[in-house]
Formats: structure tokens, C-alpha cells, sequence
């Protein structure tokens, strides 16, 4: 029985430990858009991976100093884990009557082949999942580097979260227009009803920094960027890059139930022009 | 034949709303046994074992009705079965609001073409003018000769028997299983341990609960000075139906009891002061 199975923690490949598996859950949540996650395990912490369509990718960071415990024997510890899966069990308790009463998680991995162990006790009640890892395959390289970002925006996300759920979702791309001249920053929709244009004004009280100096234009798909709506739900603020490619990333800045501050990154190709 | 009941204090009109929905859960069509001291609901639907009823509800009398008259098929047999469609009864009942205001409610086994349970209710209402609702729910007598078949079923002989965790916690639990497989593996040991779980090709789950109390039986006391009262005793049942046992839990129960039979059944228990209820969990035949 899996109740004494934790001495030997030092034989695991990884293993962690974080009184408050809410902290995590939090975070694993604003990612959990597909099945299959890649988890990247390193001493600094671990980054969690979901693609999609080869041109999407969120990457979800938890800094190991968040945890109580978090040793990893490798320099680097890769697997792929079913993410939803690994969602439904850190939330196996729900959302506990006594605000004071947190689930305790315990995480190991021994390495390929074998599956990730999960360690969660809430109240002397506890929960021991195991769920089957696979490989990891190569994830996609954005080269998305800070050099090459030639427009940035900062602004405070409730702003962003208004405007996202009110997009016309007929519409198949977001175009996202940022300019140093009027219109500024403005998010356009076509959809069957009609164009819709969202002007943001580079002085609104929304926007904390403002750093554009290019005028550029690109298109994203909207279903793709849909999927940073968890994410977006949670964070308290957003930053809005993009590079000479036209590539987005959208970094959120998420505090966790205890305060740790936390980031998100979703990275999004821009559509090619049909002319 | 004569049945004849009325409830005038709403704590119980609302407590047996709740067992009628409770039931009307589990199993659509249900038989109504009315006795002297008793009302009792019973189904047979699906999953009973040998002919045994998997449902069977025991409230008394004297707890919920102020006034109680009935009159059996004989005086030898003083009983009265009857067949209905619960969640009729029960959307009745709900639809007239009945748990918010109801004065009295009153049962009544009345010929219309067809034999009825009427209910008539007593609704208190914000403005000057009360409001009397009549409603015939539509119910078969049963014969004589079928009684037998609702007979109250033996008591299992189980492995162990345990007094579950609280049901809410349980119930959270079971929940987030229902979406990772159909099946639910329950154990428990003499220990007090109670253990849920489930697994499917991506994930193995299982969920302890320790320090449970296990109702002391004689002849359990026997047996566990020969066998390991560590042993886990386990059954695979459908976790969609041990699910909706957990809602039970709306009836507020004092206890809930978990009996096993190893591999073949679940023998569970919601113990109130005045209610009791049964629910017969076959073993899946997959396993």
C-alpha cells in the first residue's frame, strides 16, 4: 500500500513538496487548454508546456522556491503527463469548507518509464495518484528573444479580460494593430455581423507602459488565443510583445493563493496574408 | 383499503420532500408499502440481486404524520403495496414549492378511474388568500401474491462494515473520479481504513479515509480474531450509481454505513432517527 511509500526520497529522479497544492493548481489551470502537457524539471523550478497546432504554446512557470521541498537529481527532468488529468487530481478535494484547511502535495518521479506520483492529504484524508508519463518529444522553439521585441505594452488584465469576452467569436482572427500614432494599440474582429474595432488609448489608466516603435499589424487566430482566456482570468497584469516576425507573446502575471508571484507565457504565430 | 395520512409541521413535510426526491434519484418506478407503524419505499429496479430489492427506504410513521389512518387488503394482511412513477410524485411535490410553505400536506389512497394517491396541500402564500392544491398521482395496487417479492431483503453477510467518511467529502471526491472512469473500487478493513478508487489506461487513483469507526457485530468480532483485520475488502460497483447514493447526503444522516461483501456487493446504509435507507450495490461484472 502506497501509504508508507514516503522514505526514500532520495532516490527519486524529482521530487517536490508544496503545502498548499492550491499554489500550483492555480497556475496548472490557466495552461489547461489540451490533454498533454510537458513537464521540464530543472533546479530552478518547473515549466510546464501545452501546444497546439505547431504555432500556439503556453509554458507555465513554478518556481521551485515556492515549494517546501524540490530537489531534482538531473540537470534537466523531462516527461509528458496528461495534463487534465493531473488538473482533476490536485482538485480531487474541491474547494475545502474550512478556508484554513489546504491540501499538502507531494510529487515524485523516478525517471523514464515509470509515472508521476502524487501525494495529496488534506485533513488525515488521503489521495495517491499515479499517472502513466510518456516521452517527451521536442517542443517548438520560438526564438523569441527581447532583442528582436520591438513593440511592448503593459496593462492591468481586467482591461484585456473585458474586451476578450466580448470579441465577436464569429470572427476567425484577432488582428492586433500597434502603432506610435493614433489609433495607438486597437483589436479588430471580422466576423460574420460585421468588423469590430477596440481602441486602447496609450494613456488610459489601464495601460502601465507603453513602448511601441513601429506601427505593425498582424493577424492571430482567435481560437488559438481563446485559450489564454484561463489564464487571463487570473492574472493581474499582462504584457503584450511583439517581434520583427510578427510573433505575439503574452506573458501574465498571476499571483497564487499565497502570494507568489507567478508567470504564464503563451507564444502565437501571426497568420500568413492570403494576398 | 384505506390510507389516510396528514402532516402539519413542516420540518417533516420537508424532510420527506427530501426523502421522495432523494429515492425518486435512484430509481424511477417504486412501490409504496403502507403498514401500521411504517411507510416504506422499495425498488427492484436494475442491479438487485436474486431478486432482492436494491432500494429500501423505512420511515416511520409517528415521525412524520400527526394523523395516520389505513385499513389492509385483510385485517390478517394490514398492508397496502402500491406501484408508481416516483419522479411524479416527486416533481409534484417540488412544483408546488411545497418545502418553503406548505401548512399540512395530506396522502390519500383515492379511486379516480384508476386508484390514486391524492395530495392535498395547504399553502401559505404572501398575500391575504391561502391556497388548497388537490394532486392525484396514478398508482397500481399490487396483489397478494407479489408481495413477497419486497420482502425486506437479508442483511449481507459481509466482510466488513464500516461508517463512511463524511458523505460531502466523499461525495467531492467521487465526483472528480466520475469523469476519469465508470467504475469505482470501494475497500475498506476492520481497521477503520475506507478506501475509494479508480483507474482507466492514464491514471490510478485511490483515496484513503482512516480512523473510521466500524460498527461492532458479534460474530465480526469472531472472525476478526482469525483473519487479518488489516485485510482490505473490496468491490467494483458503477461509480454513476454509488455516486448517487452519496447525494443522500441531503437527507442529513446520522450515519452511513458501508457494508462489504468482497467482489460481489455493496451493501450501503443512511441511518436518521426516523429514516432509513438502503441501497444494494452489485459488484460490476467487469473487473
Amino acid at each position: 500500500m502506497s501509504l508508507t511509500q514516503q522514505d526514500g526520497e532520495g532516490d527519486h529522479v524529482f521530487h517536490a513538496k508544496i503545502d498548499n497544492a492550491k499554489n500550483v493548481l492555480q497556475l496548472l489551470k490557466a495552461v489547461n487548454f489540451s490533454d498533454v502537457a510537458t513537464v521540464f524539471g530543472s533546479p530552478s523550478g518547473l515549466k510546464v508546456t501545452v501546444e497546439e497546432a505547431k504555432c500556439f504554446q503556453a509554458n507555465a512557470f513554478i518556481q521551485s522556491d515556492m515549494f517546501q521541498e524540490f530537489d531534482v537529481k538531473e540537470d534537466v527532468v523531462t516527461f509528458k503527463v496528461f495534463l487534465n488529468i493531473l488538473v482533476e487530481c490536485l482538485n480531487i478535494f474541491g474547494v475545502s469548507t474550512t478556508p484554513s484547511v489546504t491540501p499538502t502535495l507531494k510529487m515524485y518521479y523516478n525517471g523514464f518509464g515509470t509515472p508521476l506520483e502524487i501525494l495529496l492529504e488534506e485533513g488525515g484524508v488521503i489521495t495517491d495518484c499515479k499517472i502513466r508519463t510518456q516521452e517527451a518529444d521536442d517542443t517548438l522553439e520560438f526564438n523569441f528573444c527581447a532583442t528582436a521585441v520591438i513593440n511592448k505594452v503593459i496593462m492591468k488584465a481586467e482591461c484585456l479580460r473585458e474586451i476578450f469576452s466580448e470579441l465577436d467569436g464569429s470572427s476567425e482572427v484577432l488582428e492586433i494593430l500597434l502603432s506610435p500614432d493614433p489609433p495607438y494599440f486597437r483589436l479588430s474582429t471580422y466576423g460574420n455581423y460585421g468588423t469590430n474595432h477596440t481602441d486602447i488609448l496609450k494613456d488610459s489608466d489601464m495601460v502601465e507602459s507603453f513602448n511601441v516603435t513601429r506601427k505593425t499589424s498582424q493577424r492571430y487566430k482567435l481560437s488559438l488565443l481563446k485559450h489564454s482566456n484561463k489564464a487571463l482570468n487570473a492574472a493581474q497584469k499582462v504584457s503584450f510583445r511583439t517581434d520583427d516576425r510578427g510573433f505575439l507573446c503574452l506573458q501574465f502575471m498571476i499571483k497564487t493563493e499565497d502570494s507568489y508571484i507567478c508567470f504564464v507565457e503563451f507564444f502565437c504565430c501571426p497568420e500568413e496574408d492570403d494576398d | 383499503m384505506r390510507f389516510r395520512g396528514k402532516m402539519t409541521e413542516s420540518p417533516c413535510i420537508k424532510q420527506f420532500i427530501n426523502v421522495v426526491n432523494t429515492v425518486a434519484r435512484m430509481s424511477k418506478t417504486c412501490v409504496i408499502r403502507i403498514a401500521k407503524n411504517n411507510l416504506f419505499f422499495i425498488a427492484n429496479e436494475g442491479g438487485g440481486i436474486a431478486k432482492s430489492p436494491m432500494l429500501w427506504t423505512q420511515l416511520e410513521q409517528g415521525h412524520f404524520f400527526n394523523e395516520f389512518q389505513m385499513e389492509g387488503v385483510t385485517p390478517e394482511n394490514n398492508e397496502i403495496f402500491l406501484e408508481l412513477q416516483l419522479d411524479k410524485l416527486s416533481r409534484t411535490l417540488n412544483s408546488l414549492k411545497l418545502a418553503q410553505g406548505a401548512r399540512t400536506l395530506k396522502i390519500k389512497l383515492t379511486k379516480r378511474h384508476t386508484p390514486c394517491l391524492t395530495l392535498e396541500a395547504e399553502l401559505t402564500s404572501g398575500s391575504i388568500h391561502d391556497r388548497f392544491v388537490v394532486h392525484d398521482v396514478p398508482v397500481q395496487l399490487i396483489p397478494r401474491r407479489q408481495w413477497h417479492i419486497y420482502d425486506e431483503p437479508a442483511m449481507s453477510q459481509f466482510q466488513t462494515s464500516i461508517l463512511m467518511p463524511p458523505l460531502r467529502h466523499l461525495r467531492t471526491v467521487v465526483d472528480h473520479m466520475k469523469s476519469l472512469s465508470a467504475h469505482i473500487s470501494v475497500a475498506a478493513n476492520e481497521i477503520g481504513t475506507f478506501v475509494v478508487s479508480v483507474s482507466n489506461d492514464k491514471v490510478d487513483i485511490a483515496t484513503y479515509f482512516r480512523g473510521l469507526l466500524t460498527p461492532k457485530f458479534v460474530d465480526s468480532q469472531e472472525r476478526s480474531s482469525t483473519s487479518n483485520r488489516e485485510e482490505l475488502h473490496s468491490a467494483t460497483v458503477d461509480i454513476k450509481k454509488f455516486a448517487l447514493f452519496l447525494q443522500g447526503e441531503q437527507l442529513n444522516p446520522t450515519k452511513a454505513i458501508c457494508n462489504v461483501v468482497s467482489g460481489r456487493l455493496l451493501h450501503l446504509f443512511l441511518v436518521n432517527d426516523d429514516v432509513t435507507l438502503q441501497y444494494y450495490l452489485p459488484a460490476s461484472s467487469y473487473v
